[in-house]
């Protein structure tokens, strides 16, 4: 099997198996095994809800240490425009700019310009596209992780053209390595990233073989010293300020941006895992076919809401809204030229390298009819389980633990109810039909007790 | 005969009107299928085709029974309702056609399209109905068939 790249480590040495994150997990990825938390790579769509869970700050997010920089003899800083929405209203994006060039970095670059490029491309694509709809923005990695994972059939409705910091780090390789006769590895380009999950579209790309970016630092990181950083930095004139920034592309930084800022009438923004699930189920069933596009973020109000920024969601969501509105009542459209972009359009500058393929999580066996059986077992031994999901045994709820019985991940045993014991059919079926299962507790006399501090 | 055929089957009751539990008959048929291991296209095919089945019982009927079988070279789903039935049924069939009121068109259903889609995503399907009493639908996947 394929190894999958996690933006998530679970730490063994402070877990205390108190399973809470196998609890919020939404694609039940986490198994507590002889008493430590455990991610199953094929299933982890590297949401990040279970981060916050634990009590001991056993599950950490990666993201690059400023360390890195050393490594590059040039390094650029790509910050998500949900780094705009991080200070107070009077901050405009041309001072945070300035500021993070004082940080160490040789220089830093707008993305929301590239965004409002993409933009626009993405109204070009839509406008030309005539495959199954919505098509569904793929800016998100979790959101594209979901859909390779639990909607492969969705895959042909990810929208195919790139997202704009890998469009941006190739640009910024391109031209920076000819500006100073270096070799584009020797170009360091960082994202300044609201969320750990940019990382997996860093280190492992859905689509393609290598991203363009070099490495991703978190917003909360950044947050102390760019501070500083900005008390040096001239306010500059206000009005010119805001005429350097491109409307669309600071729609990005949240749910709803790109829709609002390019007025696309047919169009959805849905943020938070258990709402897109739902909006996904719909699309799967047929429905939603009269929408053309729809913009998904698996956190909640889109980029503003994730994990690694500083502010509050809702003052953060606020200030980029404001910011929107205070462009379109003054008129301020500091975006890239249609035609330039058309262009480009057409010189294939916007779309993916390679293509995106599902990645479906294995049947219950690869023999259909073996499959079915099993399938018929989990049922039966759903229905003999107690059904309190009390997590005891190591899986998140009784359903999974009897799918993972059947997948050999699991003995009867590991039950604290010790369910099949005295069901001699029930038990022989089991040890009939799966083949050298590893049981969740290799100890079970002491069973999976959760360890008290 | 030859050893009993493997087969995987599931019974679900259908409550007319019952909006906010409509469509999780399709989704657990989709979930099913995955495990199984069944080719991405088939599902969404079959899919489609529960779903629109299921949502014509919630809104034309009082109860009904969905059930879903499986073998391996086989899915079956028949969809059995009590309800007012279908006078003419060649007319039902056709696209656009929809008796469906100013308050099911509000929440997005009535384009017409359901059996339509049904028909066109299975490969044998059969419906039958009785004007005042309900309606019978009789839904073939095969497995080993190529894509349509
Ligand atoms: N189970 C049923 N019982 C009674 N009448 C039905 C049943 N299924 C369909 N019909 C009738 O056939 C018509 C066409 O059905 P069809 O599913 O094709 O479209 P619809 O349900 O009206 O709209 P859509 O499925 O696109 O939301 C319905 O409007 C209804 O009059
Ligand atoms: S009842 Fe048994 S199977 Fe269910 S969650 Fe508890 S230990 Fe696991
Ligand atoms: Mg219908």
């Amino acid at each position: 099997m394929d190894q999958y790249y996690h933006s998530i480590y679970f730490d063994s040495e402070k877990c205390l198996g108190r399973r809470k994150c196998m609890r919020v997990c939404p694609t039940q990825a986490i198994r507590v095994r002889n008493n430590k938390a455990q991610m199953l790579e094929e299933r982890c769509i590297d949401c990040g809800e279970c981060i916050a869970t634990c009590p001991n700050g056993a599950i950490i997010p990666l993201t690059d240490p400023f360390g890195e920089l050393t490594k590059f003899r040039h390094t650029v800083a790509i910050p998500s425009p949900a780094l705009y929405a991080q200070f107070g209203r009077e901050i405009l994006p041309s001072k945070i700019i300035s500021g993070l060039k004082r940080l160490g970095f040789d220089d830093a670059v707008d993305l929301a310009y590239t965004c409002g490029k993409v933009s626009f491309a993405i109204q070009e694509y839509i406008r030309q596209y005539e495959g199954p709809k919505p098509l569904i923005i793929n800016t998100c990695p979790t959101v594209v992780r979901l859909i390779q994972v639990k909607y492969p059939n969705l895959i042909d409705q990810v929208l195919p053209i790139d997202i704009p910091r890998e469009i941006a780090g190739r640009e910024i390789k391109k031209k920076k390595s000819k500006q100073y006769g270096l070799e584009e590895k020797e170009i360091g380009t960082f994202y300044i990233t609201p969320c750990p999950v940019k990382m997996i579209s860093i280190k492992q790309p859905a689509e393609k073989g290598r991203s363009h970016l070099d490495g991703a630092i978190s917003i909360s990181d950044m947050y102390g010293p760019l501070l500083s950083a900005m008390e040096s930095v001239d306010k500059g004139d206000y009005r010119q300020s805001l005429e350097s920034i491109c409307i669309l592309g600071i729609g990005w930084a949240l749910t709803g941006g790109i829709c609002r800022t390019l007025k696309l009438k047919n169009s959805l923004a849905v943020s938070g895992l258990s709402e897109i699930l739902q909006v996904f189920n719909d699309i799967e069933r047929g429905k939603l076919k009269d929408i053309d596009f729809i913009e998904a973020y698996s956190c909640p109000q889109g980029c503003v809401g994730g994990s690694l920024t500083v502010e509050n969601l809702y003052i953060s969501y606020n200030k980029i809204l404001k910011l929107i509105e205070t462009l379109e009542y003054e008129k301020i459209k500091a975006c890239p030229d249609i035609r330039e972009v058309r262009d480009l359009y057409r010189k294939n500058y916007f779309f993916i390298e390679g293509k995106l393929n599902p990645r479906p999580l294995n049947p219950l066996d690869k023999n259909l009819n073996q499959a079915i059986k099993k399938r018929k077992l989990k049922q039966k031994v759903y229905k003999a389980l107690p059904q309190i999901d009390c997590g005891a045994c190591g899986s998140p709820n009784c359903f999974t633990f009897a799918e993972d019985l059947v997948r050999g991940k699991a003995i009867p045993s590991d039950c604290i109810f010790d369910f099949a014991s005295n069901d001699e059919n029930l038990s022989q079926e089991i040890s009939q039909l799966v083949d050298n299962p590893v049981p969740l507790n290799s100890n079970p006399l002491k069973k999976n007790k959760p360890n008290k501090d | 005969m030859k050893n009993k055929e493997n087969v995987l089957s599931q019974h679900y009751e259908i409550n007319g009107g019952d909006f906010s539990n409509a469509g999780n008959i399709s989704t657990q048929i989709k979930e099913t299928l995955k495990e199984l291991g069944i080719r991405s296209s088939l599902i969404r095919r079959a899919a489609i085709a529960a779903y629109e089945a299921e949502m014509n019982v919630v809104m034309y009927a009082h109860q009904g029974q969905f059930q879903f079988s499986l073998t391996p070279s086989t899915i079956h789903f028949t969809v059995k309702d009590l309800g007012i039935g279908i006078e003419d049924i060649e007319l039902a069939m056709q696209e656009g056609y929809s008796t469906a009121t100013e308050e099911l068109r509000e929440m997005g259903f009535g384009a017409g399209m359901g059996l339509p889609n049904i028909k066109r995503n299975s490969d044998q399907f059969q419906i039958s109905s009785t004007p005042g009493k309900g309606t019978f639908l009789d839904i073939f996947f095969y497995l080993n068939q190529r894509e349509k």
